[in-house]
């Protein structure tokens, strides 16, 4: 039955093969416009952590007082010294870790290289089992090395790379700013993307290249911190630990539900004290605790340009199939003859709609194949954009399948009305007209 | 032309002329948006900006000592001046749209502090002396800083330049007093304040945020003495003829590695630097231009699809027309009128659709009002491609010899 209506579709549609041509056209680039965005958009909202971020959280509390010009109502993404030493130090989590970040001078001692401005994690050792930091080379430091300030350090295989020639580098020293550091460890290549953690990175930049213990970069970077905001003028510049400015944030590893609610708790209470202290000017009511995803969610992930590239591109599909709706009407009823010759030959008002459809999913499916090549072809545009998640841009199986999906699913759409209309079609009528 | 008579045959075949009507109206409303966003990334990308843009390049200088910047930035600028085509250098905190920004919020009454409302946030640059004019900034009113105002202005503890000059932008000085003059005003924020000695052209801020938002341009200048810097003056601009730009920077950045072999560097030409903050509004714009006229195309082709459809089902009734004395102008002109309705249609509906969007995008999107102009612009292109469109299949239709109506019927 399906092979003979599949037979009928396709001598149908050599028969007028510009109408056919014109069809595929439109839903591929329908298709094409709107997989480009729509991958993009799939990607970007993408998991960092897939498997893990529901038991990773982000405690965040309000520490700006007078709150004067706290207009907003969320707290900022980070909170001053004391309370993100005080939240990570109560250690109520199965594992948490601090963290802040500053660019930093780095070199190798005596190699006549010349010395290079990167970017420093300064965090505490539970950060590399929570976010499933690959090692390719030795390990991070230990909670001892955190307490003792070690001068220690973990590099990215992208640093490894440039310094030692992708060598095992463990047990060199680096010179960071002025102080040396014993590297302990060297990452695999790792690019967690958006990158969650650093609440004011770019969201899709590099993650770091150097990560230390945040009490011994404290010290040897003294100055180079860079608060995100401050409500008093900081006592003197670059002495952010006693200034009133937000620039340190945790995370935290809670794996039941009963942990998450203990904790959040413990964070709505270290707010309400802190404020019945009179440190802070707002308690609970600003304390927050997200998981990763919906904090993703919250700082807003997805660029707004790529946003409005999506919508255009659906309101750009759905002209595709007005497109496709009317010239499927053309071609059905312009074999309204042929049509009735069959429905007086005794096939039902359900076969004819059966073989239009049947015809229209074929279409859709060329529609697809052609939109699929357009989807690449739009990607390897993207990938060409000087954005920074041009890199990202790939189809994966997953969009690969909706492609046809969508494509089938919109030109069977797009055959309803022209199929009903031409199952419509009376007999006798058009016998009277052959 | 009789319109009832076309009326009256697309009233047979309600569902093509509907979804004719809708592919054309949301064609419009697409395109009206999208061109207006287009717009508006164009007019961002052409802010003007009050410096030499095309005669600067840079070199940033950081990881040296602070300690010997008194003496240091002194020597490196003096080794710049000798390269070969350098008609002016100075060293300067940050740069208009190189994304490093240091804001500070300012009021016009002594008691102002920064968490008052009402106080204004500038994004603020430190000149050393003879970056006034390397930059080439324009002074509206007033003067520019003299050698006793770089020499009496450092940093203390506080992140605020220690001195009380300050040059600002026209656009801080309608915004702080407008309908006055600037000159001698002063501004505050807790235990700092700053007179007003000069008004310069428009600067654009490291940082800008919307198209077309007189914030942009909130950029206030304080001298600053080489000592006094605290590493704060780590940017070298250097002045030259547009075709010398690239050469004097390579040299530029190879002196400074040289003097300061601790040091790290990071050049670039300054057009490229402007260029390179708008790239991916950039790359939006033109991926909307290649949305839109492939937009148009699909419209135009299914245009054509359907008035082929109409004309093959019509090819009787026009041989009749034809035999009864109809000219092939005259069967033309039936089909040209009927698209030129059909598209009215359209256009009405996509002007109310697009309007709709607008509104929408407002509300979720930094998006203005779409200006009343781009509808009838929009109007016009789309009645002049369903013109083109029908142009084929009219023709086509015109040549229908009388003879086919005594054919077959």
């Amino acid at each position: 039955m399906f092979g003979y209506y599949l037979d009928l579709a396709l001598r149908s549609l050599k028969r007028n093969r510009v109408l056919t041509a014109l069809m595929v056209l439109a839903i591929a680039v329908g298709i094409g416009a709107s997989m480009t965005t729509l991958t993009v958009v799939h990607l970007l909202s993408g998991d960092p952590m897939p498997g893990k971020s529901s038991v990773l959280f982000f405690p965040q509390v309000d520490p700006e007082n007078p709150v004067t010009l706290s207009l907003h109502r969320n707290p900022w993404p980070a909170m001053d010294y004391r309370s993100a030493v005080d939240i990570w130090s109560s250690h109520r989590a199965d594992r948490q870790a601090i963290l802040t970040s500053s660019s930093v001078k780095v070199r190798l001692p005596d190699s006549g290289q010349p010395p290079l401005m990167l970017s420093m994690l300064s965090t505490s050792t539970d950060f590399f089992p929570m976010f499933d930091v690959p090692f390719q080379y030795g390990s991070g430091w230990s909670a001892d090395d955190d307490a003792s300030r070690a001068r220690v350090a973990v590099i990215s295989a992208d640093l490894n790379q440039k310094l030692f020639g992708g060598a095992n580098s463990v047990g060199r020293i680096l010179r960071v700013r002025d102080a040396d550091m014993r590297i302990v460890g060297v990452l695999k290549p790792w690019r967690p993307t958006p990158l969650f953690y650093d609440p004011w990175s770019q969201n899709f930049s590099k993650s770091e290249d150097v990560f230390a213990p945040f009490s011994s970069s404290l010290e040897i970077n003294k100055g180079n911190f860079q608060a995100y905001t401050c409500w008093h003028v900081p006592p003197s510049m670059g002495n952010l630990q006693d200034a009133d400015c937000v620039w340190v944030w945790v995370w935290a590893e809670l794996d039941s539900p009963a942990k998450v609610r203990d904790y959040a708790r413990f964070v709505d209470d270290y707010a309400n004290t802190q404020k019945s202290l009179g440190r802070f000017a707002v308690g609970s009511e600003h304390a927050r605790l997200h998981d990763l995803m919906t904090w993703l969610t919250d700082r807003g992930q997805v660029p707004d340009d790529v946003r409005l590239q999506a919508w255009l591109a659906s309101a750009f599909l759905v002209i595709c199939l007005f497109n496709a709706v009317g010239l499927l009407l053309a071609k059905f009823l312009r074999r309204s003859g042929e049509i009735g010759v069959r429905r007086a030959l005794g096939a039902s008002r359900g076969a004819i709609f059966a073989q239009c459809l049947v015809e229209a999913g074929l279409i859709g499916l060329l529609g697809g194949f052609f939109g699929w090549l357009l989807t690449l072809v739009g990607l390897w545009l993207v990938r060409r954009q000087p954005v920074d998640y041009a890199h990202l841009a790939h189809l994966d199986t997953a969009m690969f399948f909706v492609t046809f999906a969508m494509a089938i699913g919109a030109s069977l759409i797009a055959g309803l009305i022209p199929a009903l209309r031409a199952s419509r079609v009376v007999p006798g009528w058009q016998l009277k007209a052959l | 032309m009789e319109i009832l008579p076309i009326l009256a045959s697309l009233r047979k075949h309600r569902i093509p002329t509907v979804l004719i009507v809708l592919e054309i109206a949301l064609t419009c409303a697409v395109l009206c948006n999208a061109v207006f966003m287009i717009g508006q990334r164009v007019s961002a990308i052409r802010l003007p900006n009050a410096i030499d843009e095309h005669s600067l390049s840079t070199v940033g200088l950081s990881g040296t000592d602070e300690k010997t910047a008194g003496s240091d930035i002194p020597r490196n600028l003096a080794a710049l001046r000798g390269i070969p085509g350098v008609q002016a250098v100075g060293a300067i905190s940050t740069l208009p749209l190189s994304h490093n920004n240091w804001g500070w919020s300012f009021g016009t009454s002594p008691d102002e502090s920064i968490f008052n409302k009402k106080t204004v946030n500038f994004s603020l640059f430190f000149l050393g002396e003879g970056a006034d004019k390397a930059l080439g900034l324009r002074l509206l009113e007033g003067r520019f800083f003299n050698a006793d105002d770089y020499a009496d202005s450092s940093f203390g503890s506080a992140p605020l330049p220690e001195t009380h000059v300050t040059l600002v932008t026209h656009s801080i000085a309608e915004r702080m007093w407008p309908g006055q003059s600037a000159l001698g005003k002063t501004y505050y924020t807790t235990s700092h304040y700053y007179t007003v000695v000069g008004v310069i052209a428009d600067v654009l801020r490291p940082n800008i945020d919307g198209q077309g938002e007189a914030s942009n341009y909130f950029s206030a200048f304080y001298p600053m003495s080489a000592e006094g810097s605290k590493g704060n003056l780590r940017r070298y601009v250097l002045r030259s003829a547009p075709g010398d730009r690239d050469r004097v920077m390579r040299a530029a950045e190879q002196k400074l590695i040289e003097l300061n072999p601790n040091g790290v560097t990071k050049s670039a030409i300054y057009s490229d630097m402007r260029d390179q903050y708008f790239a991916d509004m950039r790359s939006m714009a033109w991926m909307l231009v290649l949305v839109c006229v492939v937009m148009l195309a699909v419209t135009a082709f299914g245009i054509v699809g359907l008035t082929s459809f109409w004309v093959g089902q019509r090819r009787q009734q026009i041989g009749i027309r034809r035999a009864v004395g109809a000219s092939r102008g005259h069967i033309m002109q039936y089909f040209q009128t009927e698209n030129f309705l059909l598209s009215g249609a359209g256009v009405v509906l996509g002007v109310a659709l697009a309007y709709g969007i607008n509104l929408y995008l407002m509300r979720h999107y930094e998006i203005t009002r779409l200006p009343w102009y781009y509808l009838p612009v929009s109007a016009i292109v789309l009645w002049g491609l369903g013109q083109l469109a029908v142009l084929g299949p009219a023709l086509r239709a015109a040549n229908v010899p009388p003879v086919v109506a005594t054919r077959s019927a």
